[in-house]
C-alpha cells in the first residue's frame, strides 16, 4: 500500500444552515456557513453526514450551486423519491440547524475563468447546479460593464427540464441572460411545455446540439451534467458532431435506465 | 462535537447487509454509470489487449485470442466512492493471474506497480499485489450479457476489493512499472489506493 500523493485529509467540518430557499417543488437551496472553508473551484461537489440520534451516519455527495467569491457555500438539492438523505435535507432541514460536511470534491469537472472559452453548458433537471456555479461565477468574475472580456468568454446554457416550473433557478437565469448579451439561456421542456411555449419540447438531440453548441472549430469547453441517459445522449451526439472527446466533461447521476 | 439530526432516522442496512457495507455506502439496485467523458466506442475488430513489462516488451491479445483464454465467473459486491454499493454482481472475464501467467511464456516480466491504460486516455494505478491470487479481472460479460459501452465494455479490469474506479472502463493495457505513479483520478485529488473498508475516498485519508 502506498500512498503517493498523499496530502492533507479533507477534514469534516460543521455546517450551519443560514438559509433554505425554495428553487422548485422538489429543489431546495442550502444557505451554509461553514467555519474553516477552504474554498472552491465551480463544479466541484461536499459529500454531507447525517447523524441520527442513535449514532446511525448516512453521507451522499452535492454539487455546490454558490460561486467561489459568494459569501454563502450553496447546495442545491433535488429530493429523490425514495432517497434517504435528501428528503431531510429539502424537508426537514431548518435555519440554525447544524450538519457535516467536507470538500471541495472533484478536480475534473471544474471551470474557472483561466480554462476560457467559449463556455458551452448542457444540464438536465439538478444536473444545473455545478453549470450554476461555473455561470455566477463567469458573471461575478468578469466586471459588469467590460463588454470585451464578456464577448471574449460567451457562455451557452442549454437546459432540459420536464416542466417549466421544475425549471431550477428560471428567474435568476433570466434576469442575468437579460443583463448580459454573452450569455444565452436555452430551454427545452419535454413534458408540460406552456400552451404559449415557442421553445424546444423535446429531449436534447443531436440537431439540437448542432443548432446551438459552437462548432468545433472554435473550441468550445463544454460540460454535460444530468440524468444518465441525458448525459450519454448528448456526449455521443457531441462527438458525432466532431467536439473533441477531450473537450467534453461529464457528470452523470443515476442508473442507466436498463436493468441491473 | 458531530452535530445530531433530529428527525432523521436514516435507512439502516437491510437485513443481510450486515458486514457487507463499507462506511459511508449505501446499497443500491441499480448500476450507476459514473465517467469523466464521453463514452468511448472501440470495434472488437480493431480490440486488442497488452500486458507490457517495465523493459517495454510487451503480449498482445486480438479480441478473438483473448475470450479464448481460460475464463472465470465470479460473483462480487462493488462499491463506488459516491457510495453507492451493489452487492452479487455477476461477470465473466479473464484473470490478472491467468494474463501474466500466458504473458510470461512470452518472455513478459511484472512489477510492483501497475498502470491500466483505457480507451479515452483514462489511466489508474494499482499495486500488483492487489490484481494477483485472484483478485482482478478483465471482464468482458456482465450478468449474462455482453458488457454493455457505457459500464466499460468491451471490457474493465475488474478489482472488486478497492473503490470501482479502479476497475478502470474501457482497459487496453496493463503496464507493469518499478514505482509508484498515480493515475488519472489519484491525480486529481483521491485516494492512491482506494480501500473502501478504511475509506481511502480522497488524498489524505489514511
Amino acid at each position: 500500500m502506498s500512498d503517493a500523493v498523499a496530502g492533507p485529509r479533507i477534514a469534516w467540518r460543521v455546517a450551519k444552515v443560514l438559509d433554505v430557499v425554495r428553487e422548485t417543488s422538489r429543489t431546495r437551496t442550502l444557505l451554509l456557513d461553514v467555519p474553516g472553508w477552504p474554498g472552491h473551484r465551480a463544479g466541484q461537489h461536499v459529500d454531507v453526514r447525517l447523524t441520527a440520534e442513535d449514532g446511525y451516519q448516512a453521507e451522499r455527495s452535492y454539487s455546490i450551486a454558490s460561486a467561489p467569491k459568494d459569501a454563502k457555500l450553496a447546495l442545491t438539492v433535488e429530493e429523490l423519491d425514495d432517497g434517504e438523505v435528501s428528503p431531510y435535507l429539502t424537508e426537514e432541514l431548518h435555519a440554525g440547524d447544524q450538519f457535516e460536511l467536507r470538500g471541495p470534491i472533484g478536480g475534473y469537472f471544474v471551470w474557472d475563468i483561466p480554462i476560457g472559452g467559449p463556455l458551452f453548458l448542457v444540464g438536465g433537471g439538478s444536473g444545473i447546479v455545478p453549470l450554476m456555479a461555473m455561470i455566477r461565477h463567469r458573471n461575478s468574475s468578469l466586471p459588469a460593464g467590460d463588454v470585451v472580456a464578456r464577448r471574449n468568454l460567451p457562455a451557452r446554457l442549454l437546459y432540459s427540464s420536464r416542466s417549466w416550473d421544475e425549471v431550477i433557478y428560471r428567474d435568476e437565469l433570466a434576469r442575468l441572460a437579460a443583463g448580459d448579451p454573452t450569455l444565452e439561456v436555452i430551454h427545452t421542456i419535454t413534458r408540460q411545455a406552456p400552451d404559449d411555449w415557442q421553445g424546444f419540447r423535446r429531449r436534447i438531440d443531436r440537431a439540437m446540439l448542432s443548432e446551438t453548441a459552437w462548432s468545433p472549430s472554435q473550441k468550445p469547453r463544454i460540460f454535460v451534467c444530468g440524468p444518465t441517459p441525458l448525459v450519454e445522449a448528448v456526449a455521443n451526439a457531441l462527438v458525432e458532431l466532431g467536439h473533441e472527446p477531450n473537450m467534453v466533461k461529464t457528470e452523470r447521476f443515476g442508473p442507466t435506465g436498463t436493468p441491473g | 462535537m458531530t452535530p445530531i439530526s433530529r428527525g432523521f432516522r436514516g435507512r439502516r442496512q437491510p437485513e443481510g447487509a450486515a458486514g457487507r457495507l463499507p462506511p459511508g455506502q449505501y446499497e443500491t439496485r441499480d448500476f450507476p454509470v459514473l465517467s469523466a467523458g464521453p463514452t468511448p466506442r472501440t470495434p472488437l475488430s480493431v480490440w486488442d489487449f497488452t500486458l507490457r513489462g517495465p523493459d517495454g516488451q510487451s503480449a498482445r491479445w486480438t479480441w478473438d485470442e483473448f475470450v479464448a483464454l481460460k475464463r472465470d465467473k465470479v460473483t462480487v459486491d462493488i462499491h463506488c466512492v459516491t457510495k453507492w454499493s451493489k452487492f452479487g454482481t455477476n461477470w465473466e472475464g479473464i484473470s490478472i493471474d491467468t494474463l501474466i501467467a500466458e504473458a510470461a511464456t512470452r518472455g513478459i516480466k511484472t512489477a510492483s506497480y501497475v498502470m491500466a491504460r483505457s480507451d479515452g486516455g483514462y489511466t489508474t494505478n494499482v499495486p500488483l499485489a492487489d490484481l494477483t491470487n485472484g483478485k482482478a479481472w478483465i471482464a468482458f460479460n456482465y450478468g449474462d450479457a455482453a458488457l454493455a459501452p457505457e459500464h466499460g465494455g468491451p471490457a474493465r479490469l475488474l478489482v472488486p476489493h478497492l473503490y470501482f474506479w479502479k476497475s478502470a472502463k474501457w482497459v487496453r493495457e496493463l503496464r507493469f512499472m518499478e514505482t509508484d505513479t498515480p493515475g488519472f483520478w489519484e491525480s486529481l485529488g483521491y485516494h492512491n489506493y482506494g480501500d473502501p473498508w478504511r475509506e481511502q475516498r480522497y488524498a489524505g485519508d489514511e
